[in-house]
C-alpha cells in the first residue's frame, strides 16, 4: 500500500525522501561518544559502525575544510568546539547553513545551562544533556529555537527533581 | 534528581581506570551491582541504578538487562523515576525489541496525565522510538493534544504527529484539519512544528497539497511579519528574527508553489523582499537567503527573480567563508543547464575555486567548470584545467581527464590544439585516462594529415621520457606509421632534432624490453618496428633480428605477430611494401566503433583487454583471408593490426582489412564493373549490408595514357532511400591503371525498397570535359562475411 502510494506520488513529486535529522552525535577527539541521539532505526552494530565512521571522517578535517561532509548517501554537518565535535547527520537536500546555526544555538543553550560548559559537565550530567537535546530537537526536526524559552523550561524541569 | 553520589562516584572511578582491562573489570562489578539492585524490587535506588546503567551503555557495553527495568520505572508514579525510565526507553529500546510494546499502555496513560511535564516525556519518547503499532494505537491521543490549549504540549504534539506520519502514512488524514488551524498560532515553537507537519502532509498526498495551497497567503503574511518585524529578542539569531522558522516556511512555500502558477505569483513579491532585505553577513542570514534562492529556482518565478537568485549565488561565491562558497557551487551546478548565461558571468570565480584546499570544494568547482566550457572560452578554460590536472588530488584525476577530453572534442578550435591538449593530458595523467583514448587519439591523428610530421616529433620526444602506457602506445603507433617523417628531421612547427634510425629503433626496442610495458604496448611496438622496415633504409637487418627474437616469445599474441612478420620477410618480401603502406583515414562513426564502447563499462585499468579480443578476432579473419587468398595463388598475408576499427568485434573490421588489400591486384571482394568507356572504368563493391543499410564503394580506374583530372561523381536514388556520399579519395586518376579513386556511399533504405542508383560521372581527360550517366540496379551482395560471433 505504501509502495503504491509512493509510486503514484512519484509522478508528481520525486519519491518521498526522508528529509530529517538522522542522528546527532557529540564526540571528543579521541572518539569517545558523549551523546548519541538516533532519530532513525539502526541496529546496535550499525550504530557502532556509524559512530566509528563519523569519527574517522570528521577528525581528519581542519579549518581549511568546509563544515559539511558528504557521507554515504547523506551528509554530516559538524562543528568543533574545543575538544568536542558536534555532528548532525541530515539528508543531502537539507539546508546546511540552517543546521550549522542550529548546532550553534544548541551549544549556546548548553553553555548557559551549565554555566560555561566543559566536556566534564557533559560526562557527569549526561542525562541532563539528553533533556536539553529533547527540548530543542524532536522527531528529527528542530523543535524550539528560542534560547530563553528552552532555558526556562529546563529550570522548571530541574526544580521537579 | 540530584545524581546520587554513587553515580558520580562510579563515573569518576571508571574514568580513572588506566587500562582497558581495568575499565572492563570495574564495569563488570558495577553491572553485577546494578543487577542485584534491580532484583531487589522497589526502593529509592532504582533510578540511580538505571542511570548508572545508561552511562555504561554510552561507553559501549551491553545493557540489555535493563530493558524491563525501564518498563517498570515508566509505570512508577514518581517523576524522577519516570524520567529516567523514559530516557532508558529511548536509549535501550527500539522498534525491534519486544519490550517496547509493553510501554504503550504507560505512554497512553501519561499522555493524559495532569502534569504537562509527564505528558511531554511521553510525547518525546513516542516521537523518538515509536513503532508503527504504537503510533497507530496512540494517534487519536496525539490528535487530541494538538488541540490542547497548552502551547508547550502543542509543540511536542505536532512533531510527534510528524513522526507518526512518517511511520504510518495512512494516518495523515487524521491530522490534516488540526494542522490547518495551527497556522494561526502566535507561538513560534508551535508555528514551527505546524509548518513541519504541513510540509510532511503535503509531501505525501497531492490532495492535501491542493488544500494547503489556499494557505499560501497566510504563510506569506507570516513571513512578511518575520522579515519586517522589529527586534524580537526571543527568537533573534544574529539580527535575523527566527531564521529557522523562516527557512521552514520558505521550504513549504517551495513545495506549494512548485508547478503551480497562482501560488507562485502570490509568492513573488515576498521572495523578492526577503532576497533584498536579508542581511547576509552572518551565517543565519545566508541560510535564509540560500533557502530563498532554492525556492525561487523551484517555482514558476518570473525571470527577474531568477536573475536575482543567480546574482545572490554569485555574491556567495565571493564570500570569504568556504562553506558558503561550497553551497553556492552546489546550487549553481543544478541551474547551469537552464540559466547558462547567468552562470557564465561567474566563471572566473569558479575557476579560482579550483585552487581551494578543500577537496569537496575542488570537486564542485571542477564539475561546474566542465559544465561551463564553451566554444568561446575553450582556450582559457583548458589552460586552467590543465594546470589543475597537474596538481589535483588523485581521486579527481580521471574525472578531470575525461572532462577535458570531452570538452576538447566538442570545442577544439584547431586540430593541432586538440592533439596538443591530448598529449599534455597523457603526459601529466597518463595512468588515469580511459581505454578508448588510444584509438580515439590515433583516429584523430590520421585525420590531421598536415600535422603528421609535428605529431610524430612530439610523440618521439615524449616516448623517450615517459612510461604512461596510453602515451607509449600512441607514440609507437605514430612512429611506425610516420617514421619517415621523423627521420627527415625537418618540421616547421617544432625545433628540429636530429633523429637517426638507430635512435628510433633503440626507443622501440626499449619499449619492447621494458618491464613496464603491458602486452598490448609490446604488440604496438612490434608492429611499429615492422612498419619501419619499409620506411627506413639502413637497418632492415636489425629489424629482422628483433622480429625473429619474438618468434619464440611466451606471449601468444606477440609470438603470432612475430612469426607472421618473419614470414613476410622471408617468403613474401615482394608484398611487404604494399602490406605495410600508410593507413587510410579511419572513419570514426562506424557502427562497429560504438559497439565496441559498451564493453568499456567493465572497468579494466589496463588496455590489455581489447588486445586479447583483437587477437582472437584477428586469428579468425586471418584464416578466412588466407582461405580466400588461397584461391588466388596461396599467399599468406599477415594482417595489419589497425587498432581502432578492429578492436571491435564486428564484421566491418574484416571488410576494412580486405579493402586495404585492394591495392593488390586481384581483390578478394567481388567488384562488379558498372561502367567502362574511354578507358575509365567504374566498379562497385558492397562493403556492408544490413536489412536497411548498404554501404558501397565506387572505385574508378583509368587505363588511358593520360591522367584523368577533375573526376567527380554524383548520385541519385529513389525517393524512399537516403543517400550519403563520403568524400572521395581524390579527383585525379593516374594513367595506366596506376591508381584509383574510391568513394564510399551510404544508403539508408528503411522501407526495403528495391535499390537503384543513378550515377553521373564527369571528368576531364587531355583537356576535354566528359560527362556520362550510368544506372545501377543490381547491387552485389557483400562477399565473405566471416562468421565471427561478437565477443
Amino acid at each position: 500500500m505504501n509502495e503504491a502510494k509512493c509510486s503514484w506520488l512519484g509522478l508528481i513529486f520525486s519519491p518521498v525522501v526522508l528529509v530529517q535529522i538522522r542522528f546527532i552525535l557529540i564526540q571528543n577527539r579521541a572518539g569517545k561518544t558523549r551523546l548519541a541521539k538516533w532519530y532513525m532505526q539502526f541496529d546496535d552494530d550499525e550504530k557502532q559502525k556509524l559512530i566509528e565512521e563519523v569519527h574517522a571522517v570528521v577528525t581528519v578535517r581542519d579549518a581549511k575544510h568546509t563544515n559539511f561532509v558528504e557521507f554515504r548517501n547523506f551528509k554530516i554537518i559538524y562543528r568543533r568546539y574545543a575538544g568536542l565535535y558536534f555532528c548532525i547527520c541530515v539528508d543531502v537536500t537539507d539546508n546546511n547553513l540552517a543546521y550549522l546555526e542550529a548546532i550553534h544555538n544548541f551549544v549556546e543553550v548548553l553553555n548557559e545551562y551549565f554555566h560555561n560548559v566543559c566536556e566534564l559537565d557533559l560526562v557527569f550530567n549526561f542525562y541532563k544533556v539528553y533533556t536539553v537535546v529533547d527540548e530543542m530537537f524532536l522527531a528529527g526536526e528542530i523543535r524550539e529555537t528560542s534560547q530563553t524559552k528552552v532555558l526556562k523550561q529546563l529550570l522548571m524541569l530541574q526544580s521537579l527533581e | 534528581m540530584t545524581p546520587s553520589v554513587r553515580l558520580q562516584e562510579m563515573i569518576r572511578v571508571i574514568r580513572s581506570a588506566r587500562t582497558q582491562g581495568e575499565e572492563r573489570g570495574i564495569i563488570q562489578r558495577e553491572c553485577a551491582d546494578i543487577r542485584a539492585q534491580f532484583r531487589q524490587g522497589d526502593n529509592g535506588e532504582r533510578s540511580h541504578s538505571l542511570a548508572k546503567l545508561l552511562y555504561v551503555h554510552m561507553l559501549g557495553y551491553p545493557a540489555h538487562f535493563g530493558q524491563m527495568e525501564c518498563v517498570r520505572l515508566i509505570a512508577s508514579p514518581r517523576y524522577s523515576e519516570k524520567r529516567i525510565g523514559y530516557l532508558g526507553a529511548m536509549m535501550l529500546l527500539d522498534e525491534k525489541q519486544d519490550a517496547s510494546l509493553l510501554i504503550t499502555n504507560s505512554i497512553k496513560n501519561d499522555l493524559s496525565h495532569s502534569s504537562q511535564y509527564v505528558q511531554s516525556l511521553a510525547l518525546c519518547t513516542l516521537a523518538c522510538m515509536g513503532s508503527a503499532e504504537m503510533c497507530r494505537d496512540l494517534a487519536p491521543e496525539i490528535e487530541r493534544l494538538l488541540r490542547a490549549s497548552n502551547s508547550y504540549i502543542k509543540k511536542k504534539a505536532t512533531l510527534c504527529a510528524v513522526h507518526i506520519i512518517k511511520k504510518v502514512p495512512e494516518l495523515a488524514e487524521l491530522f490534516t484539519p488540526s494542522a490547518r488551524t495551527l497556522l494561526s498560532e502566535k507561538n513560534h515553537g508551535v508555528l514551527h512544528g505546524a509548518v513541519v507537519l504541513i510540509t510532511e502532509l503535503c509531501k505525501r498526498n497531492p490532495d492535501t497539497l491542493d488544500q494547503f495551497r489556499k494557505a499560501v497567503p497566510e504563510l506569506v503574511q507570516i513571513m512578511k511579519g518575520l522579515v519586517t518585524s522589529s527586534y524580537s529578542p526571543e527568537h533573534n539569531v544574529a539580527g535575523i528574527s527566527d531564521p529557522f522558522l523562516q527557512v521552514r516556511i520558505l521550504r513549504l512555500l517551495r513545495i506549494l508553489g512548485h508547478n503551480n502558477d497562482t501560488a507562485s505569483d502570490a509568492m513573488n513579491d515576498l521572495l523578492a523582499q526577503v532576497a533584498t532585505n536579508t542581511d547576509s553577513s552572518k551565517t543565519a542570514g545566508s541560510a535564509v537567503l540560500y533557502e530563498t534562492v532554492l525556492t525561487i529556482m523551484d517555482i514558476n518565478s518570473e525571470s527577474g527573480l531568477r536573475v536575482l537568485a543567480v546574482n545572490i549565488l554569485g555574491r556567495f561565491l565571493l564570500n570569504n567563508d568556504r562553506n558558503i562558497r561550497y553551497i553556492s557551487m552546489t546550487s549553481l551546478q543544478k541551474i547551469v543547464q537552464t540559466d547558462h548565461n547567468a552562470v557564465q558571468r561567474h566563471r572566473g570565480t569558479i575557476v579560482d575555486c579550483l585552487k581551494d584546499q578543500d577537496t569537496s570544494v575542488k570537486r564542485r568547482a571542477l564539475e561546474l567548470s566542465l559544465a561551463l566550457v564553451s566554444a568561446v572560452n575553450i582556450r582559457s578554460m583548458m589552460k586552467e584545467l590543465l594546470i589543475f590536472l597537474s596538481f589535483c588530488p588523485p581521486e579527481l584525476r580521471s574525472q578531470t581527464a575525461s572532462g577535458i577530453f570531452n570538452a576538447a572534442e566538442r570545442y577544439s578550435p584547431s586540430k593541432r590544439w586538440h592533439i596538443d591538449t591530448i598529449l599534455h593530458v597523457l603526459t601529466t595523467a597518463g595512468g588515469d585516462v580511459r581505454d578508448e583514448t588510444v584509438p580515439n587519439l590515433i583516429q584523430l591523428i590520421t585525420t590531421a594529415s598536415e600535422l603528421h610530421c609535428y605529431t610524430v616529433h612530439k610523440l618521439y620526444r615524449a616516448l623517450v621520457k615517459d612510461i604512461a602506457q596510453s602515451l607509449v602506445q600512441v607514440a609507437c603507433w605514430c612512429i611506425g606509421e610516420y617514421g619517415d617523417l621523423l627521420l627527415k628531421g625537418e618540421c616547421e612547427e617544432i625545433e628540429p632534432m636530429q633523429v637517426t634510425e638507430d635512435d628510433v629503433l633503440d626507443a622501440l626496442e626499449t619499449v619492447l624490453q621494458s618491464h613496464m610495458s603491458s602486452p598490448a604496448t609490446r604488440g604496438f611496438a612490434l608492429t611499429a618496428t615492422m612498419k619501419l622496415s619499409t620506411r627506413i633504409t639502413d637497418n632492415v637487418d636489425r629489424i629482422r633480428s628483433i622480429v625473429s627474437i619474438y618468434g619464440s616469445c611466451i606471449d601468444l599474441e606477440l609470438q603470432q605477430r612475430a612469426v607472421e612478420y618473419n614470414a613476410l620477410f622471408k617468403k613474401y618480401d615482394h608484398m611487404r611494401a604494399a602490406v605495410l603502406e600508410r593507413m587510410p583515414v579511419m572513419d570514426k562513426n562506424l557502427p562497429g566503433h560504438t559497439n565496441g564502447d559498451t564493453p568499456g563499462e567493465i572497468k579494466e585499468p589496463d588496455t590489455s583487454k581489447p588486445k586479447p579480443v583483437e587477437a582472437g578476432l584477428l586469428s579468425e579473419p586471418a584464416s578466412q583471408v588466407c582461405d580466400l587468398l588461397d584461391l588466388l595463388g596461396g599467399t599468406d598475408t599477415p594482417l595489419q593490426p589497425s587498432p581502432a576499427p578492429t578492436s571491435t568485434p564486428t564484421t566491418t573490421s574484416s571488410a576494412d582489412l580486405l579493402d586495404l588489400l585492394g591495392g593488390l591486384e586481384p581483390t578478394p571482394v567481388p567488384t562488379v564493373s558498372v561502367y567502362e568507356k574511354n578507358g575509365l572504368s567504374l566498379k562497385i563493391q558492397c562493403d556492408k549490408q544490413t536489412e536497411t543499410e548498404v554501404t558501397v564503394s565506387l572505385i574508378a580506374s583509368n587505363s588511358t595514357q593520360n591522367d584523368i583530372t577533375n573526376f567527380t561523381l554524383q548520385a541519385a536514388v529513389p525517393k524512399s532511400v537516403q543517400l550519403q556520399m563520403k568524400a572521395p579519395s581524390g579527383n585525379v586518376i593516374p594513367a595506366h591503371g596506376l591508381g584509383q579513386v574510391t568513394q564510399t556511399v551510404l544508403l539508408n533504405n528503411p522501407n526495403k525498397a528495391s535499390l537503384k542508383m543513378r550515377i553521373r560521372v564527369s571528368y576531364s581527360n587531355q583537356g576535354a570535359m566528359h560527362q556520362d550517366t550510368v544506372l545501377i540496379d543490381s547491387f552485389p551482395s557483400t562477399a565473405c562475411q566471416p562468421s565471427i560471433s561478437p565477443l
